[in-house]
């Protein structure tokens, strides 16, 4: 019986054709609108890990109550001892402190008065000790301008921020700001390169110095305002699990500057946007089994009118009403199955293209607060491979059930006799 | 031996708020084997009558048994079991399925009884050698001449070598000498085959065929009577 409908299906392509088109054109979007979320959720992952969250970040329960102004007079001591401690504890996590300050950057003219003022947010990272750090912030491939720093006293600002105040290279200038302790703080550095890092919030007004220095300058020895973990590879779920460990150890409810341990979802707005697009995604699928299963019900109810005459045969030959429903049930899911592939095939193709050549978004996150890419990229992973079938499949068969009904319930001598035979 | 029982068998259709007899007391018995005409004009309950012995609509009242089975009592399931394996039907518009060949149309009421494909093959090619159109078995219908069409319709409905074959106005789309050619096949497998035959028509061709000739009028039957089979022009 499933030759012989193969067969019909083969052969009459309005009976195929138009459902298979439709369900191959939405799995394609679905495979490449989940491509798209999950490259964007992996894109917004990787960037916050990189630059603000790491995969857990260890700070104080003072400052984690503060953390949106990175009060680093609330920040971690014996940071140097700890992370050896950490590192033996948890050896599969690479640990790096930093230190994110708000300074005033003033460039002096030539007779050491103010020319030009502005913004910056600090990033104090170790930029000597290891290349981790500068792989972590892709400082190489960031570097517009210049050089990267190779000495202490050296600093990078971003592209922007030296065009806007008027920096050049080799220029001295002055941080201000207030230590730890909060004294008045100054320190000058120069300007061995400028970055861009297409990730506006950082482009925006970030200076970049190596943490020895931000160390010196805000009168922090051995601190840090978070130390930052890295996983091998990021798994949700093992930084939940690590954290748990950690805190049920060192937080201490009744010390403000014990440390917390804050895994990566739980972080800033990640906790809303990573929700926001796991739900997007659901609905998605959502409405498009919904709409899908709409247009094929039409689509086989029309379909049902144009085989009256079959129908009606096939019950003169003795098929049961039941037979007949579930061989149109079975032709749909046939018909599922081969748009899916179709479809799915489609959209991985478009997901490749999307993943490798992105999509420049920089005049949407002109105000971006999140720390996010301006190009935007898809990422396919195993999930791309099947997600499309569930709406597929289920969107064809749904439709099929529910335009089959006319045929199981009504009496067989009224539809023989509207099947006009 | 009685293959059909009819007894004060009446159909009813509900109009509006009253209804509508399409067949009021009626009492026929077939024997295995008939070449048995309805005859009658439109609107006389031929088509109704045909529907309830193929167990496709139930009568409102009296008794009918076919084949042993009581029409009114029969399950959907159970009904499209006695079709399946006992009844052949074949239309006036043929009602082949226009995209399977002419042997897989004739091949179709096998796959539903479950006979392997070795079995089919076999079966189906003695049909269409039954009905001459050996030649045409890889012809979709949309190839074939209208005679043509519905001697495949007949292959179909005798591949399975049913008791009972109910052609409802089967010459009606039908010159003349298809007419002749498409009875002459019924005949000739009504004879060789023991099948028993039941039309409904009101064309005269088939009328000289027929042994028997049952007279409907407004749902009722006006004559019934066998014709002498010397009569017949074969």
């Amino acid at each position: 019986m499933l030759k012989f409908l193969a067969k019909g299906l083969l052969r009459d392509r309005t009976r195929s054709f138009f459902p298979i088109l439709i369900i191959a054109s939405g799995v394609m979007l679905t495979v490449l609108f989940f491509s798209w979320i999950n490259g964007y959720a992996m894109m917004l992952i990787a960037e916050n890990a990189r630059f603000e969250t790491g995969h857990v970040k260890i700070v104080t329960r003072a400052y984690k109550e503060l953390i949106d102004q990175k009060p680093y007079d609330l920040g971690l001591m014996n940071v140097n001892e700890r992370i050896e401690v950490l590192s033996s504890e948890y050896p599969q996590i690479y640990w790096q402190p930093r230190i994110y300050f708000g300074n005033l950057l003033d460039l002096p003219d030539k007779k050491g008065e103010t020319l030009s003022q502005g913004e910056v947010i600090g990033f104090g990272v170790d930029l000597f000790t290891d290349s981790y750090e500068q792989e972590l912030l892709n400082l190489k491939e960031a570097l517009s301008n210049g050089n990267l720093p190779t000495k202490q006293g050296e600093i990078l600002i971003s592209q922007e921020v030296a065009e806007k105040i008027g920096i050049n290279i080799n220029d001295v200038i002055t941080l201000i700001g207030s230590t730890m302790y909060g004294s008045m703080a100054m320190h000058n550095f120069t300007v061995s390169g400028m970055v861009r890092f297409g990730i506006q919030a950082m482009d925006r007004g970030a200076v970049i110095v190596d943490i020895a220095d931000v160390r010196l300058f805000l009168d922090m020895e051995d601190s840090a305002s978070e130390i930052l973990g890295f996983l091998p590879k990021y798994n949700e779920d093992t930084t939940f699990e690590i954290s748990s460990i950690f805190n049920k150890k060192y937080t201490n409810k009744d010390d403000e500057f014990s440390e917390i341990m804050l895994p990566l979802r739980t972080q800033g707005q990640m906790e809303f946007l990573l929700a926001t697009m796991d739900q997007r995604m659901g609905m998605f699928i959502f409405i498009f089994i919904f709409v899908m299963s709409l247009v094929l019900w039409n689509s086989g109810l029309m379909n049902g009118i144009r085989r009256y005459g079959e129908i009606g045969i096939r019950l003169a030959i003795g098929e049961s009403k039941g037979h007949i429903y579930r061989s149109l049930i079975l032709e749909s899911l046939l018909i599922g199955i081969v748009a899916t592939i179709i479809g799915t095939a489609i959209g991985l193709i478009f997901s490749y293209l999307l993943q490798n050549y992105g999509i420049d978004m920089s005049s949407m996150l002109k105000d971006a607060k999140v720390i996010m890419s301006t190009t935007m990229r898809a990422q396919v992973t195993p999930t791309s491979y099947f997600i499309g079938f569930i709406p597929g499949v289920f969107a064809s068969v749904i439709g099929a059930m529910v335009s089959g009904i006319g045929i199981y319930k009504r009496n067989t001598a009224q539809l023989f006799k509207e099947l006009e035979i | 031996m009685n293959i059909i029982i009819i007894e004060k068998m009446s159909k009813h259709y509900p109009i509006g708020g009253g209804k509508f007899t399409a067949l009021k007391d009626i009492d026929l018995e077939f024997t295995k084997g008939e070449f048995t005409g309805i005859v009658g004009p439109s609107g006389s309950g031929k088509t109704t009558l045909l529907n309830i012995i193929g167990s496709l609509d139930t009568q409102s009242e009296g008794n009918v048994e076919v084949m042993g089975n009581p029409i009114r009592k029969l399950s959907s399931k159970k009904a499209a079991k006695l079709r399946s394996q006992h009844i052949g039907f074949i239309f006036q518009t043929y009602n082949l399925l226009p995209v399977y060949t002419v042997f897989e149309n004739v091949e179709f009421p096998l796959i539903l009884l479950g006979i392997s494909a070795e079995k089919r093959k076999e079966a189906v090619l003695d049909a269409l050698e039954w009905v001459g159109l050996s030649d045409k078995a890889k012809s979709r219908p949309a190839q074939l001449s209208g005679g043509e069409c519905q001697r495949v319709a007949i292959a179909r409905a005798i591949v399975k070598k049913p008791n009972l074959v109910l052609a409802d106005e089967p010459t009606a789309n039908l010159d003349a000498e298809n007419s002749h050619h498409i009875l002459k096949t019924m005949k000739k497998l009504n004879e060789k085959l023991g099948t028993t035959f039941i039309f409904s028509t009101h064309d005269a061709k088939v009328i000289q065929y027929l042994r028997r000739k049952i007279s409907l009028l407004d749902g009722k039957v006006s004559n019934d009577e066998i014709i002498n089979e010397d009569d017949y022009d074969l």
